[in-house]
């Protein structure tokens, strides 16, 4: 079955638990035990309609507080396809974990208010999703029921936003508009019989049929080891197999490589998959490889395509995310992670800190505090082999750690 | 030479890169193995993960000494077939040294109690990480747990304090003292798992299907008639029912449904139709709202 990832962040306000509960509710995705719950402690607080986000919101102080702290995880099927949905809250002070939702996330989901049109938290969220560069983002124009389905309020929401879209530098990313009221269903699952000037599909079904693949734009092999396997048996004396996750692009059996950072060539032997040979292996797929040489091979290391190498440096430039209450200094020193290779870093500059409502950058800030994103130069204690995250977004990410907390304290995009 | 093309699906092959990681991040790992469902999909995709190695990490089962008798012998079976070690810690031997206090009456379990055999076992064999299959959809507490979760010494969960997961990458930097929680299904619901199981042909104990029981009804929920397990009133009767169970957690506080799903096929089909949640049936979830949430600081798997 398809997965499909999908991120969504937004306040209350916009609706975002009711949609959720929309979908849920219609794809008969609510099991009766959940539904009574939420019944039982929607009639305890004194709520005249359902509360959905009782639903989503998992911690004590969530629901204490009525707010959505954390990412939570919905999961819901159609028979076509599997749905996951990383919920995450739209303030500025969960810039994080909007960008930790849309990192795992396909397809974003940007809900408006009809009333209200465009507000600060659609610009952040719009700009995340431009950073990450989710391809597919669909514009959840809600509340169409308080706007008197009209079509004119539709319009400006969209051209306000499609604006936006010029003034941002991601070209290639595809925005869908959808009209709907979650409140009472229009276009979420079924279509709406109140808007018929609306001629898309309804939300639900714009999902299903899209295809993220397709649309995403092509990249080459990357193959990080994450371990060597070598079983030691009498029947696999001498077996060596190299086990990684498939990034970017298709690998076969034949294909000339060359292994990082030694450089040494070899050609593709074997690819398997538990206990069965393959001559293609897909991108996304966990396998083992064996190689026709014997070559020196371990954890961190990354073989590609001969003539596809990526970039082998020691010092880059890179945007960060800031996700740690101890803000980014360059006196300090961190552990990069960059997919499966570990190395120690220092931030030789900080040049500049970017505005998440498209207003502009603020030049040589002191440092970058949590929630603020920024682009700095970086210098590493040995050489990673790197793509821009524009051409092979898997490698072209980095995480940093702080080596006194362990914490993860930042998320880079590379140029 | 085959022609063929391998596409591994997106849950199972994150899963086994999660496996694979756990193996390449630290020194001691160990999977916390049930003999459910859940925990029997995580013993394939090691398998996977591993080929044609054997899986490079024991197996720790929590006895409640409640288990039913079907889950302890599928449990050796499989260890022995597989080759792995595997580890049993009994919770009974905590309560003999009087270190837990077992509880009595109505709703007694000893789900809580597995916690501290837990931590002394991860204590014992000096483990710094566990791989257990929890999912997210289970339950809305475990919708917010990490892939690689960290805890303290006392097992702790800082649910206020988790890493965040970007992309692929997982940070298992831990001092000493701590030790990592890992889940490599988070990201499946109960119909993939059964249609994961079904698609691999995987065994599981047969009390996950269809069978004749002797039960008694409380609550509205259909409970096993095991009196030396199960507390019961005089007045709550025994009959036999045809049913099966859709987890297999302690005989105290997992509840059977009715059910004619006497194969795989079935129970997928059955699983599809269900408007009951899998947990609906555990009782010790029903405590109270936060129930999960309150155990899993407690340090609760």
């Amino acid at each position: 079955m398809n997965v499909l990832k999908i991120a969504t962040a937004g306040s209350v306000d916009d609706g975002k638990s009711t949609l959720i509960g929309r979908i849920l509710y219609d794809t008969k995705s609510l099991t009766e035990d959940k539904l009574q719950a939420i019944e039982e402690k929607s009639k305890q607080r004194g709520f005249d309609y359902l509360d959905f986000s009782l639903a989503t919101d998992g911690l004590v102080a969530e629901r204490e507080q009525g707010i959505t702290i954390d990412v939570a995880h919905i999961y819901f099927s159609t028979p076509k396809t599997s749905f996951i949905i990383a919920d995450t809250p739209g303030h500025i002070e969960y810039t994080r974990n909007m960008v930790t939702g849309a990192s795992n996330s396909q397809v974003s989901i940007i809900l408006v208010d009809a009333r209200n049109g465009v507000v600060e938290q659609t610009y952040r969220h719009f700009f995340i999703n431009n950073l990450l560069r989710v391809k597919d983002v669909v514009i959840a124009i809600n509340k169409m029921d308080l706007a008197n389905y009209s079509e004119e309020k539709f319009n400006q929401i969209k051209g306000e936003i499609e604006y936006l879209s010029e003034k941002s530098g991601y070209e290639n990313q595809s925005l869908t508009f959808i009209p709907l009221s979650a409140l009472h269903g229009d276009n979420v699952v079924k279509a709406s019989k109140k808007m018929d000037w609306y001629k898309g599909e309804s939300l639900l079904k714009y999902l299903e049929n899209l295809n993220t693949e397709k649309n995403e734009s092509p990249s080459q092999a990357r193959f990080p080891i994450q371990t060597v396997i070598r079983p030691k048996t009498d029947n696999f004396h001498d077996y060596r197999g190299y086990a990684g996750k498939l990034y970017g692009g298709d690998l076969a059996v034949g294909d000339e490589v060359t292994i990082l950072p030694s450089a040494t060539k070899s050609t593709i032997k074997n690819i398997h998959f538990f206990n069965n040979e393959f001559q293609v292996a897909k991108k996304g797929s966990s396998i083992s490889i064996t190689l026709q040489d014997n070559v020196n091979i371990s954890r961190g290391d990354m073989i590609v395509k001969t003539g596809e190498e990526p970039n082998v440096v020691k010092q880059l430039e890179a945007t960060i995310c800031w996700m740690d209450k101890l803000p980014l200094q360059t006196s300090e020193k961190y552990y990069i992670k960059h997919g499966v290779n570990d190395a120690q870093v220092k931030i030789t500059n900080i040049s500049s800190l970017i505005e998440t409502d498209f207003s502009g950058k603020k030049e040589a800030p002191k440092q970058l505090s949590l929630n603020e994103i920024g682009e700095v130069s970086l210098k590493v204690s040995k050489p990673l082999f790197i793509d821009s995250y524009q051409e092979n977004k898997a490698n072209g990410v980095f995480i940093l750690i702080n080596p006194k907390t362990n914490n993860t304290v930042g998320v880079g995009f590379i140029k | 030479m085959s022609t063929r093309t391998i596409k591994v699906g997106a849950l199972e092959s994150e899963a086994i890169y999660i496996i694979r990681e756990v193996v390449a991040q630290f020194e001691k790992p160990v999977l916390l193995f049930s003999g459910g469902k859940d925990s029997i999909t995580l013993v394939r995709l090691a398998q996977k993960a591993f080929y044609p190695a054997k899986i490079p990490f024991p197996l720790l089962h929590i006895d409640t000494g409640h288990n039913f008798p079907e889950t302890i012998e599928f449990r050796d079976r499989l260890a022995k077939e597989l080759g792995v070690e595997l580890i049993v810690r009994n919770v009974q031997d905590n309560i003999d040294a009087g270190k837990v206090k077992e509880e009595k009456g109505k709703y007694a379990s000893r789900n809580m109690l597995q916690t501290e055999t837990l931590l002394d076992a991860i204590e014992e064999f000096g483990f710094d990480a566990c791989i257990g299959g929890a999912r997210r959809d289970e339950e809305k507490a475990r919708a917010k747990e990490r892939i690689f979760s960290v805890r303290d010494d006392f097992g702790q969960w800082d649910e206020k304090n988790q890493r965040p997961e970007l992309f692929d990458m997982l940070n298992g930097r831990i001092d000493l003292g701590q030790n990592i929680r890992v889940f490599p299904i988070s990201n499946w619901t109960e119909l993939d798992v059964w249609s994961y199981i079904q698609q691999e042909n995987i065994e599981i104990p047969s009390i996950y299907f269809a069978h004749k029981r002797a039960t008694f009804l409380r609550d509205g929920l259909i409970w096993s008639a095991n009196d030396d397990v199960v507390y019961r009133d005089d007045k709550e009767e025994v009959h036999e029912r045809m049913v099966r169970f859709r987890t297999v957690g302690d005989m105290s506080c997992t509840a059977a449904v009715l059910s004619d799903a006497i194969d795989i096929n079935t129970v997928v089909d059955e699983i599809r139709e269900s408007s009951i949640s899998e947990r609906g049936a555990r009782i010790d979830d029903k405590r109270s709202e936060a129930a999960m949430e309150k155990r899993k600081q407690q340090g609760y798997f």
